[in-house]
């Protein structure tokens, strides 16, 4: 994964709460491959229309937002189903850093698998981003994961995010090579644990 | 003295391999259910070229895509046939059982699992869907988890969490007759918020949990997540043990009288505390509808909507808007004057036996006013209703009766509501769009499902059950 440190660009304000993960991508394009590009699928339904014309008023679509680096949002973004394809439609429009109030847990879990970035803000600082955005659509964004700070025009904000989830975007880690690193460790609990818990560990074929 | 511990620090501490200085610990997964969504998993496990770590503790079922109302051999549509066959070779190649459409035991992952005693008490379970919360029911730690954990459990059968907070909600007292779990499920999520138990790890308490049956107690933990929750979970008690007895994974005889006796130390000790604790008065709740976009937007259903024009908030108020208008329901307007066009019987959250017999109780010698489906958790749940005579029901009724399957729920089979139908919908999510483009749903329990089909209009079933038995 990616290491992330400082994320710069344009920033789009969704000024709704609860926007879900079927809101972010419908589950009918939950076929595609990573390579078919989700990011042609990114808020469908709310960017397209039926007839799959751009609705001119959705913030995406607006000029100074089409090439956003950064979604600013009310509260819990990304609730609802589990789909990684929310993040990979995020990702792979562009977007690098989802700012909120706060996050869907799983969401934001996967966010930090993928090299997405969840910066935590008050209720009242995501509205003043997003007031400001909306007044100065141009107004670009700079967000230091380092130092947990996010410069909006002249105004500088502190966001939170979980410190292990800080570290792993810093540090860009590969979960998967962490976790080899103690095999030792998962081999002898597994051994323990098939002492104390055989009622856990299902037959090979089921009882008639 | 140890500390006094809640369910979920025993759930925790049994499976927590290793806990870095950080605070995030890997934990030991005891079942890992994958699905046809699962391949994103599978496709980084090719990419590595390694196989799965505990094939035996990897369990696969064909749901998602699976046709609920078209013939299931032969899939006539290309992309549908490809999801199921890609779950078939990806679970052959790698060992995976799996209960796919030739198999007898087929159904929705969340509803098999509990159904063949794969899920226990005192097991750590995962799987790429939100849903996973379900499982908790039994007394398991269960959560929803994305694609690259999905992976990574498939690769080390471990996953890395953070410990959650702790949070109990207790419905105190006896519910109403005619009130269910889904109706408590929506009054807990209407009072707390959709982000409510968001970073918590819910236990479900109270004397109207007790009395919930397991398949009541499946549906109440199902909806965790839509009040944010990364899980919910009852302690197991008799009931629960009742249950498991006889199913084909569980243990039996002499191993069954040890795990039950392992099961019965994982109730909360009596003096242990939660960050948050949540109380109901289980008599207060009625039957229980929503009207808007979000699973929070739920009310009684003798009430009215909401109207923007009295909502002091202007937030709440361009949201109230927003939302009646996307339903096509007036500011104020009386819930059971809302008419509606389809009903929808199925999902993880109420599609088993008692939640066939529940509306099958309402619709017998009735006609249904509207089109619907109704599509069983399971084969074996499909096969026990036609034993029973329910399909019959549901049939007279003017209702289609389907095969197993996520179907109309999530609607990526093709059984879609179309846009702008409105749809009286026994599944957990009314978010926009979430059963087809467009498609406007009313989540409430089967029996209140029921009701909507005989009136035609969001309704109170318990007029309808008057005289007869449930």
């Amino acid at each position: 994964m990616e290491k992330v440190s400082t994320i710069a660009g344009a920033a789009c304000p969704i000024d709704q709460a609860n926007v879900n993960t079927d809101q972010i991508i419908p589950a009918r394009f939950l076929k595609w491959t990573r390579a078919m590009g989700f990011g042609k699928a990114l808020f469908h339904d709310l960017r397209f229309a039926a007839d799959e014309r751009e609705k001119p008023d959705f913030p995406l679509n607006r000029p100074a937002w089409r090439d956003a680096r950064i979604v600013v949002a009310a509260r819990n973004f990304g609730c609802g189903s589990s789909r990684e394809a929310a993040v990979y439609a995020l990702y792979d429009y562009g977007i690098r850093c989802v700012i909120a109030p706060s996050f869907g847990d799983i969401f934001s879990g996967n966010a930090t698998q993928n090299g997405l970035l969840t910066a935590i803000v008050t209720d009242a600082e995501a509205a003043e981003i997003m007031a400001t955005l909306a007044a100065r659509p141009q107004t670009p964004l700079t967000i230091d994961l380092e130092a947990q700070t996010i410069l909006c025009g002249n105004r500088s904000y502190a966001f939170t995010i979980d410190p292990v989830r800080r570290m792993r975007l810093l540090n860009g880690w590969d979960d998967i090579a962490l976790t080899e690193r103690f095999r030792d460790r998962i081999a002898a609990f597994k051994a323990a644990d098939r002492a104390a818990r055989p009622w856990a560990v299902p037959p090979a074929t089921a009882a008639p | 003295m140890s500390e006094p511990q809640t369910i979920i620090d025993k759930l925790w501490a049994a499976h927590e391999i290793l806990c870095r200085d950080d605070g995030e610990s890997l934990l030991w997964v005891d079942r890992h259910y994958v699905h046809e969504g699962s391949f994103h998993a599978f496709a980084r496990l090719a990419e590595r070229g390694v196989t799965v770590a505990e094939p035996g503790l990897t369990f696969a079922v064909a749901d998602h895509y699976v046709p609920t109302r078209a013939p299931r051999r032969d899939i006539a549509n290309p992309e549908i046939a490809r999801m199921v066959r890609q779950v078939e070779e990806n679970t052959a190649r790698h060992g995976v059982k799996l209960f796919g459409l030739d198999d007898p035991r087929q159904g929705i992952v969340h509803v098999v699992g509990p159904e063949q005693g794969l899920t226990l008490p005192g097991l750590m379970i995962v799987c790429g869907d939100s849903h996973t919360s379900t499982h908790g029911a039994l007394g398991a730690y269960a959560f929803g988890i994305g694609a690259s954990e999905v992976a990574h459990v498939l690769m080390t059968q471990t996953i890395w969490q953070k410990k959650p907070k702790r949070m109990r909600v207790t419905v105190s007292g006896r519910t109403a007759p005619g009130i269910t779990a889904k109706d408590i499920a929506l009054a807990i999520i209407a009072k707390i918020g959709t982000d409510g138990a968001t970073g918590c790890a819910v236990e479900y308490a109270g004397e109207a949990v007790r009395a919930l049956t397991i398949e009541g107690r499946l549906t109440l933990c199902n909806m965790s997540i839509e009040a944010g929750a990364r899980l919910g979970v009852v302690a197991p008690d008799a009931t629960t043990f009742a249950y498991l007895a006889g199913r084909p994974f569980a243990p039996h005889g002499a191993e069954l009288d040890r795990a039950v006796a392992a099961w019965s130390r994982l109730a909360s000790d009596s003096d242990a505390t939660f960050e948050r604790e949540v109380a109901l008065e289980g008599g207060a709740i009625a039957p229980t509808v929503t009207w808007g976009t979000s699973p929070e937007d739920a009310l009684p259903i003798d009430a009215s909507v909401p109207d923007p024009a009295r909502e002091p908030d202007p937030d709440r108020a361009r949201y109230l808007r927003e939302a009646l208008d996307y339903m096509g329901i007036a500011p104020g307007a009386k819930l059971t004057d809302i008419a509606v066009d389809r009903v929808f019987i199925g999902s993880c959250t109420n599609a088993r036996i008692e939640d066939l017999r529940a509306a099958a109780a309402v619709l017998g010698g009735r006609a249904s006013k509207v089109p619907g489906l109704v599509s069983a958790g399971s084969t074996p749940v499909k096969q026990q209703a036609e034993q029973e005579g329910l399909d019959r029901i549901f049939r007279d009724a003017g209702l289609a009766w389907g095969e197993s399957g996520c179907s109309m729920c999530v609607g990526i089979n093709g059984d879609i509501v179309a846009p702008g139908e409105r749809c009286a919908s026994t599944t957990n999510r009314n978010f926009r769009g979430r059963q087809g483009p467009g498609a406007r749903t009313h989540l409430m329990s089967p029996a209140m499902v029921a009701a909507a089909a005989v009136i035609g209009h969001l309704a109170d079933v318990r007029p309808l059950l008057a005289g007869r038995s449930v």
